[in-house]
C-alpha cells in the first residue's frame, strides 16, 4: 500500500501539555474516574481482609475494628468511598451508551436503561444494610 | 453589539517558521457572519496568503475543522456573534500535524479508516438484476452512524488518540459500526478481527468529549461502547460454544 505521509512536505507535530486533562471538565472527570479505580481495588482489598478477620475469631475481628477506627483509615475511607460512588454512577451512566435497545422501532430512552441498574444497586444494598444492621 | 472583532489566527509556514506563530485580524462582527466568513474575509482584504480548508459552507463537507477558542468546531457552523466581544482564537485542529496555517495532515485517519473497511462485504454478491433490500427499521440500526461526515473534530477531542496515535480513534470506529450494522453486510467478524484490540476498540477509555463536539450527532463514544459489547458477547460465544456451533 502506498503511504501517503511519504509524499507530503514538512509538517509541524504539536506536543500534548502535560497538563491537558485540566483543560476541559470532561478531561478531569476521565482522569478522576480512571484514578477511582485505585480506590476501589482498596475497598475490595479491605473486604478480603475484614471477612478473614471475621472468619478468624473474635479478637481479630476486634482487631480490625480497632483499626478501622484509627482517623487516617476514617480519613481514607471516606474519600475512598466517595471514589467508589463516583466510579459507581459513571458506570451506571455508561450502560445505557453500550446498549441500544428498541421498542416498537424507537430506541429506549438512557433512563430507561440505567434506571434499573440504579434500583438494583439500592435493593442490594438495602438487604446488605439489613443483613448487617439486624444483629 | 460592538461592530468589529478580533480574530487571532495561528499561522505557520513551513518554509519560513521553525513553530506557529498567532496574526490578528480585526473584521465586522455581522450577526450572521460564521468564523469561516471571518477567516475568506481576512483572506479577501486583508492577508491573502492565510490559508485554510473549506467548501460547502454548510456542515456538510466536513473540510473547515479547526480549533476556536480551543475547542473542535466546524467554521462554518460556528457564529462569531457567540464569541463577542472576542478576541477569539482560531486555531488547526489538535493531535495532527500542521502543514500550513489551519490545514492539518490527516493522512493518519485516512489510512485508519481504510482498515475498518468502511464499506459492504459480501460473501457472495447478488447477481445484477436483483436489489437488496432494507426496511426504514433496518435502516434505522445505523443511520445515526451513516452522517459522519469526516471532520475528524472527534479526533481533535480525544485525549486518547493525542497520547497514544496508534489508537484507530472515534470516526474510524463509528464508521466500522455503520456497516457492522448494516442488514446487507456480512463483514462484521472481518471487522472485528482488525479492531477488536488496544489500538482499536478496547483503546477507547470513553471520556466521551468526541460525542460532545460531533456536529452530526454520530456519537461515536456510544459506538465505540457498543462495539465493545458486541466483541465481549463474540469472546464469550467463542468460549462457551463448541467450536463451529456460532
Ligand atoms: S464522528 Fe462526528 S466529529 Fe467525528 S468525523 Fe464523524 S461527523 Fe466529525
Ligand atoms: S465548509 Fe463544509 S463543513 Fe464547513
Amino acid at each position: 500500500m502506498i503511504n501517503p505521509t511519504e509524499y507530503l512536505p514538512k509538517s509541524y507535530h504539536r506536543r500534548m501539555s502535560t497538563y491537558w486533562w485540566l483543560a476541559r471538565w470532561s478531561y478531569l472527570t476521565f482522569i478522576l474516574r480512571e484514578a477511582s479505580s485505585v480506590f476501589v481495588g482498596w475497598t475490595v482489598l479491605l473486604t478480603l481482609v475484614q471477612i478473614w478477620a471475621v472468619t478468624h475469631g473474635p479478637s481479630a475481628n476486634a482487631a480490625f475494628h480497632e483499626w478501622m477506627r484509627h482517623p487516617l483509615m476514617l480519613g481514607v475511607n471516606v474519600v475512598a468511598f466517595l471514589f467508589v460512588l463516583f466510579h459507581a454512577v459513571t458506570w451506571f451512566s455508561l450502560t445505557p451508551k453500550a446498549m441500544v435497545i428498541r421498542v416498537k422501532g424507537q430506541r429506549v430512552p438512557d433512563w430507561a436503561i440505567s434506571g434499573p441498574n440504579y434500583a438494583a444497586w439500592v435493593m442490594v444494598s438495602l438487604g446488605i444494610a439489613w443483613v448487617v444492621l439486624r444483629g | 453589539m460592538a461592530s468589529r472583532i478580533t480574530i487571532e489566527v495561528a499561522r505557520y509556514n513551513p518554509a519560513r517558521d521553525h513553530e506557529p506563530g498567532v496574526s490578528s485580524y480585526e473584521v465586522p462582527l455581522r450577526k450572521e457572519w460564521v468564523v469561516l466568513d471571518a477567516l475568506n474575509c481576512i483572506k479577501d482584504h486583508l492577508d491573502g496568503s492565510l490559508t485554510f480548508r473549506w467548501s460547502c459552507r454548510m456542515g456538510v463537507c466536513g473540510s473547515c475543522g479547526m480549533m476556536v477558542n480551543g475547542v473542535p468546531k466546524l467554521a462554518c457552523a460556528t457564529f462569531l456573534s457567540d464569541y463577542a466581544p472576542g478576541p477569539v482564537r482560531v486555531e488547526p485542529m489538535r493531535h495532527f500535524p500542521i502543514l500550513r496555517d489551519l490545514v492539518v495532515d490527516t493522512s493518519d485517519f485516512l489510512m485508519k479508516l481504510a482498515r475498518s473497511k468502511p464499506w459492504i462485504i459480501r460473501k457472495m454478491e447478488k447477481p445484477m438484476d436483483q436489489e437488496y433490500f432494507q426496511t426504514p427499521a433496518q435502516l434505522e440500526e445505523y443511520r445515526q452512524f451513516s452522517m459522519c461526515i469526516n471532520c475528524l473534530l472527534c479526533y481533535a477531542a480525544c485525549p486518547i488518540y493525542g497520547l497514544d496515535s496508534q489508537f484507530a480513534g472515534p470516526a474510524a470506529i463509528a464508521l466500522a459500526q455503520r456497516y457492522n450494522l448494516d442488514s446487507r453486510d456480512e463483514g462484521a467478524s472481518e471487522r472485528l478481527d482488525s479492531l477488536s484490540n488496544p489500538e482499536g476498540i478496547w483503546g477507547c477509555m470513553f471520556v466521551g468529549e468526541c460525542t460532545r463536539v460531533c456536529p452530526k450527532h454520530v456519537d461515536p463514544a456510544g459506538a465505540i461502547q457498543q462495539y465493545k459489547l458486541t466483541a465481549a458477547t463474540e469472546w464469550l460465544k467463542a468460549m462457551v460454544l463448541p467450536r463451529g456451533a456460532k
